[in-house]
């Protein structure tokens, strides 16, 4: 199902919904969108950004001097300040993620399909994404969006994944897509490694509406997608309360983790529009740029 | 048997197990149910979590007593439980029952045979041989036909009543053995009946099973006076009670109904009810049969034969040779007042002797050939009736001067006379009442019947007892003489108005209907039957319906004669040449009888209590219980999510709700029809056609929608097969040459919609090759649809047409093709012009048709952006062609929908001038 091709379209589907960031746009299209990514500040860059008057530092040939023929002080064209920046994207690829109930889509193709589209606007928007570890690190063009969509497509045999924290640029950015069902002490752990080297992003948990949920009854024998983990109860609903508990208590965990070391916590459910999560994500890695 | 109230049981001793229910319980109790096995990321989180109480496996209560119920219901039902078991008779032996099986048993045939099904029940109880049959249809041939019972029980359906009463039963049952016997009567004594019991009684014990019950028999109506006597003998004679007598023919359509009814009253004691039916002659020729109504039963049909039949009337006049003035024509009054009752023959004498009329009538003819003569001479001695009209030929000619002709009943004085005229004395003539013992007795004479010429009779000693009608003094008018079986009569003026106001009178046709309904063809009697062979035509079965016979053996004219009803002369109607009798299973005397039975006899009733295995009820009911528990179980145990969910509630709902989806459509259909004005087109099976049509036919729509207060809805296909028609008052019928032709119902449904005001437009979309009714094949498949159609006379749309002026003047009626030929309903000839208008009633003034082939849907089409979908001629000549085809469907569409109002509108200037006044 998930081949490089199909997710890769599916990406670009998704990313067109999008016609980069149009829903949102119209305050946002000449910074956000268009071009290297104007910083709203002066800087260094191409584009005009304002006239000011020169102080004392400036350096006699920085003087616009046809602006200043009008007038009888003197005045400096500042540019906005424009760079590219580095993300670095992370999706759980474990087995735990193949899980779907219903007709809806797998957690693991969503949270694939969520890292893509948003690898796809941001590599239209000239930054430099690639992914945790050191298989891709951080490029432009349509070459990377394809060998990320060739290695997002590979599955793990674990039932969960931990994000791997190597090749984490200083002060770039990040995103985790996991479902955060397993052990947190991988994510404390890549997440602290980030927080020291001046790394913000955004985590996104991606759950199943089954596992908000937790429409079960009777006598069940639950078991993990490897099968390496199960549980027998016999009156599953009466498991539901403490389970939900326990998903509020994780999720909770992860937003102070989130808090304390700066980063974006959200959750989405696959029962969800994909363009929800995706607008969040954008929004999550915007604004505390 | 093991009783419980009324509930008895086969095999009680399986109710022990009902004991096991309390440990099944408990067992049940204590099981778990099966877990299920679940894939599910969020299992880490579960990861130490327990389960809060000890008892949670247990199954709930509820579903507990769910399976011990379809338990006990399986047991309950293997232990066999039966409502009201039947005591079982003590018999031993063989046993033969007998049902009378006659005509008379056959409206509660049903519960015979219900009561002989628990007879056998009964039987196989105790293990006997039976053997069942009916007296009406013994196997002759063999012996009596044991077998088990049960193999009997499938075989009771083919027993049926017959139409006849059981011919010689009782030596068949002689030396057959001893065997008891059970009598199923109908409660009729038939002649032979005592010697069955005898034999019967002689085999073994007897019992008879009847319920009193009335039965009616209609006895062959009779002809008196003019009038119809229907009569019906009962049985038991008891209180007064009433039926009713209906009479059944053919309508001038051809289609069977009810002609008239007459209540027929039993008084208290009186076993023979009659009563008269009074109809006009042309109702009564058409009856055919007369039914007791009510009553499932052969004898409760009388069949009419030759003596309810049109007779046939054969009219020769003297003088072929004048030319014009039809009221002076000597036939014209004799048609005018025998059409309606009598089939009349033409021709000269020769051909109408050899179709042997019933009536020969020779207005003013004087001269006959000796064969001629001769011929008639043996007609009339076979039965026929001459009648013979005086006139100016009679007058001057010689016959019947010297001596009396054998064809006129008396001598004739020479010349004649006048009375009352320019050049006579006297008065015109008045008629004389007419005498007690003539056939004319009982009739009015009106005071303008006068008579100004005739033929005077010579006087005669048996003039006197020949003349049945005379004039006021004493000079005969009418005279009758019998010449063997038949008879010759004379009118002694002419039937025209030329001697006397008689043939302008009502007293005419009275008197015609007297002389023609007194020589009703009587019944063939035996010696004629002899050697003839008579083909069964309609036979009756005991309920009363008729069959074709045709493809039985013909009937021997002696086995006719004897009229005994049975196997060899099954009651109907046979036919020879074309002379018809019918076989009715009562005659004129029969009496019904009821059947009474010596004291010795035991006559139970026919009431049984049946009895009702529950068994199958118990284990259906055990099956639906253990459902209810699947569906159950799968709920408490968690698995019924997702789909499963799904097809639970589909299956318990099917239990509950039959789908009713054809009924909704249908409905919708209705509704979307009438809720507006609708266009509707037949749809022919070519798609392009259909989908052409409903281009045009919305074109028309938008059309009537901006011009005019018509704003129809978007115009519908018409399945004319399984769709109602009523809604639309306008069908657009486009003809492809291969379209099939409807079907029976559907041709109904189209006649009943001509006939009830809707119109169709007919459109062969051919005339750019063909000219109307030239034989393209869209001709000939119209030709091919329409025949079974309800069309009336057609005629070219004439210029003062009122579709030529119901919203738009139009001259032309021009579609795609701009071809004349368009018909519609034909004005009546008696059509008044009022302003140059047919002014008619008929259908409200729609023609129910309009026929053309100027393909008017391609030239009404539109696109779905409102452009035309075809092009019409060339330029604006072509528009405007198009634009006159528009104005047509408007003008069609006001017309279907204003009825005759538009044609009246004409008549506005004159209100309006005449108001001024």
């Amino acid at each position: 199902m998930t081949t490089p091709l199909t997710l890769r379209s599916q990406a670009e589907t998704l990313a067109a919904h999008l016609p980069p960031l149009l829903a949102e746009a119209e305050h946002l299209a000449s910074t956000v969108l268009l071009g290297e990514h104007g910083r709203r500040r002066a800087g260094t860059g191409d584009t005009f950004w304002q006239y000011r008057p020169a102080q004392n530092h400036d350096a006699a040939r920085s003087i616009d001097w046809r602006r200043s023929a009008r007038s009888d002080a003197r005045f400096v064209q500042d540019k906005e300040w424009q760079i590219a920046q580095s993300i670095i994207l992370w999706v759980d690829q474990g087995a735990s993620m193949g899980f779907a109930s219903d007709d809806h889509a797998t957690k693991g193709d969503r949270a694939r399909t969520l890292a893509m589209a948003l690898a796809v606007l941001l590599i239209r928007g000239g930054e430099r994404v690639g992914l945790t570890g050191l298989r891709l690190p951080p490029r432009r063009g349509s070459l990377q969006l394809q060998q990320m969509a060739q290695i997002l497509s590979e599955n793990a045999t674990t039932d969960h994944g931990s994000p791997d924290a190597t090749g984490m640029l200083p002060h770039s950015r990040a995103l985790f897509v996991s479902d955060f069902l397993g052990n947190i002490d991988g994510v404390r752990d890549a997440l602290h490694r980030a927080a020291d080297r001046g790394v913000k992003g955004a985590l996104l948990q991606v759950l199943d509406p089954q596992e908000e949920a937790f429409p079960f009854d009777g006598r069940t024998i639950f078991q993990s997608m490897t099968g390496s983990v199960q549980h027998e109860t016999l009156r599953a609903r009466d498991l539901k309360s403490r389970y939900l508990d326990r998903l509020a208590a994780r999720k909770d965990e992860l937003a102070q983790l989130a808090r304390l070391t700066g980063w974006q916590f959200h959750t989405h459910l696959t029962g969800q529009s994909a363009t929800q999560a995706l607008l969040w994500l954008y929004g999550a890695l915007e604004r505390r740029r | 048997m093991f009783m419980i109230g009324p509930i008895g049981f086969v095999a009680p001793m399986l109710l022990l197990g009902l004991i096991a229910l309390p440990i099944l319980w408990i067992l049940l109790r204590a099981v778990p149910p099966a877990p299920v096995r679940r894939r599910f990321p969020g299992v880490a989180l579960l990861l130490g979590l327990t389960d809060d109480e000890s008892q949670s496996d247990r199954t709930p209560w509820w579903l507990l007593l769910l399976r011990l119920l379809a338990i006990a219901a399986v047991i309950i039902g293997f232990a066999g439980p039966t409502l009201n078991p039947q005591q079982a008779r003590d018999g031993r032996g063989d046993l033969v029952i007998a049902l009378d099986g006659t005509w008379a048993g056959a409206p509660d045939w049903q519960a015979k045979i219900d009561r002989v099904s628990a007879l056998l029940t009964e039987a196989a109880a105790s293990e006997r041989r039976v053997a069942v049959v009916t007296l009406t249809g013994l196997p002759l041939a063999e012996p009596l036909p044991f077998a088990a019972p049960n193999a009997w029980q499938e075989r009771l359906a083919n027993l049926q009543p017959q139409p006849w009463q059981p011919v010689a039963a009782a030596p068949y049952f002689v030396d057959q053995g001893d065997f008891e016997t059970y009598w199923i009567s109908d409660g009729l004594d038939y002649p032979g009946r005592d010697d069955l019991l005898a034999a019967f009684e002689a085999a073994g014990n007897v019992t008879v099973f009847q319920t009193p019950r009335q039965v009616t028999g209609l006895r062959p109506a009779r002809f008196e006076d003019g009038e119809v006597r229907v009569s019906a003998a009962r049985t038991p004679v008891g209180a007064p009670s009433e039926t009713t007598v209906t009479a059944i023919g053919l309508d001038p359509a051809g289609v069977e109904r009810a002609l008239a009814t007459v209540p027929l009253m039993f008084e208290a004691g009186q076993q023979v009810a009659e009563a008269t039916l009074d109809l006009p002659p042309e109702l009564r020729n058409r009856i055919t049969r007369f039914e007791l109504t009510g009553t499932r039963s052969a004898a409760a049909v009388s069949l009419g034969d030759d003596a309810l039949r049109r007779r046939e009337v054969a009219l020769i006049a003297g003088r072929d040779d004048r030319e014009g003035l039809e009221l002076l024509s000597q036939l014209f009054y004799l048609r005018e007042a025998l059409e309606p009752t009598a089939d009349l023959i033409d021709g000269n004498l020769e051909d109408v002797l050899l179709a042997n009329p019933d009536v020969i009538i020779l207005a003013d003819v004087a001269i006959l050939t000796d064969i001629e003569a001769q011929g008639i001479a043996d007609w009339v001695d076979q039965g026929g009736l001459l009648l013979r009209f005086a006139g100016p030929r009679l007058a001057a000619s010689d016959v019947g001067r010297r001596a009396e002709d054998p064809l006129l009943p008396v001598r004739l004085r020479e010349g004649g006379r006048s009375v009352g005229g320019a050049m006579s004395w006297g008065e015109p003539k008045a008629l004389a009442p007419f005498a007690p013992d003539t056939p004319f007795f009982g009739l009015t004479i009106p005071d303008d019947v006068t008579v100004t010429s005739q033929v005077m009779a010579q006087p005669d000693p048996t003039l006197a007892d020949r003349v049945i009608a005379q004039l006021a003094d004493g000079t005969p008018l009418v005279t009758r003489k019998f010449s063997g079986d038949g008879q010759v009569v004379l009118v002694h003026v002419t039937a025209n108005a030329e001697w006397s106001s008689l043939p302008l009178s009502g007293l005419f046709v009275q008197m015609l209907e007297r002389l023609a309904v007194s020589t009703r063809p009587a019944t063939p009697d035996a010696t004629e039957l002899e050697g003839t062979t008579w083909q069964p035509q309609e036979l009756l079965d005991a309920y009363g319906r008729l069959q074709d016979g045709r493809d039985l053996a013909g009937v021997a004219g002696e086995v006719l004669a004897a009229g005994m009803t049975g196997p060899q002369l099954q009651p109907g109607l046979y036919a020879e040449r074309d002379r018809q009798i019918a076989v009715n299973v009562i005659g004129p005397d029969t009496v019904l009888t009821a059947a009474q039975w010596p004291a010795r006899i035991a006559v139970e009733g026919m009431d049984v209590l049946r009895a009702t295995a529950l068994k199958g009820w118990l284990l259906t009911a055990a099956l639906a219980l253990l459902l209810v528990d699947l569906i159950a179980s799968m709920a408490v145990g968690g698995r019924l999510r997702g789909p499963r969910a799904d097809v639970a509630a589909a299956v318990l709902l099917a239990f509950f709700i039959a789908p009713d989806a054809q009924a909704q459509a249908t409905e919708d259909f209705a509704i979307q029809a009438t809720s507006e004005v609708v266009l509707a087109h037949v749809l022919t099976g070519d798609p392009e056609v259909d989908e052409v049509t409903a281009a045009g036919l919305l074109g028309l729509s938008q059309t009537l929608f901006r011009r005019t207060s018509i704003e129809p809805a978007a115009p519908m296909g018409v399945n004319i097969e399984t769709d109602e028609l009523a809604f639309f008052p306008f069908l657009y019928w486009p003809i492809t040459a291969d379209q099939p032709l409807p079907s029976r119902e559907a041709y109904g449904k189209l006649n009943r919609y001509l006939r009830s005001g809707g119109m169709i437009l007919f459109d062969t979309r051919d005339a750019d090759t063909a000219r109307f009714g030239s034989g393209s094949p869209e001709g000939a498949r119209l030709q091919a649809i329409a025949r079974s159609l309800d069309i009336p006379p057609l005629e070219p749309i004439p210029a003062d047409h009122v579709l030529t002026r119901t919203f738009y003047l139009l001259q032309d009626f021009p579609g795609r093709h701009a071809s004349r030929d368009v018909w519609v309903e034909a004005a009546p000839v008696d059509a008044v012009q009022i302003e140059g208008v047919p002014f008619r009633n008929l259908n409200d003034g729609v023609t129910p048709v309009v026929i053309g082939g100027n393909d008017w849907a391609r030239a009404w089409a539109v696109t779905s952006n409102g452009g035309p979908m075809f092009p019409v001629g060339r330029g604006t000549a072509g528009e405007r062609q198009r634009e006159i085809a528009l104005r047509f469907g408007v003008n069609l569409i006001m017309h279907v929908l204003t009825g005759n109002y538009k044609s009246d509108q004409v008549h506005v200037p004159d209100l309006l001038d005449r108001l001024g006044q």
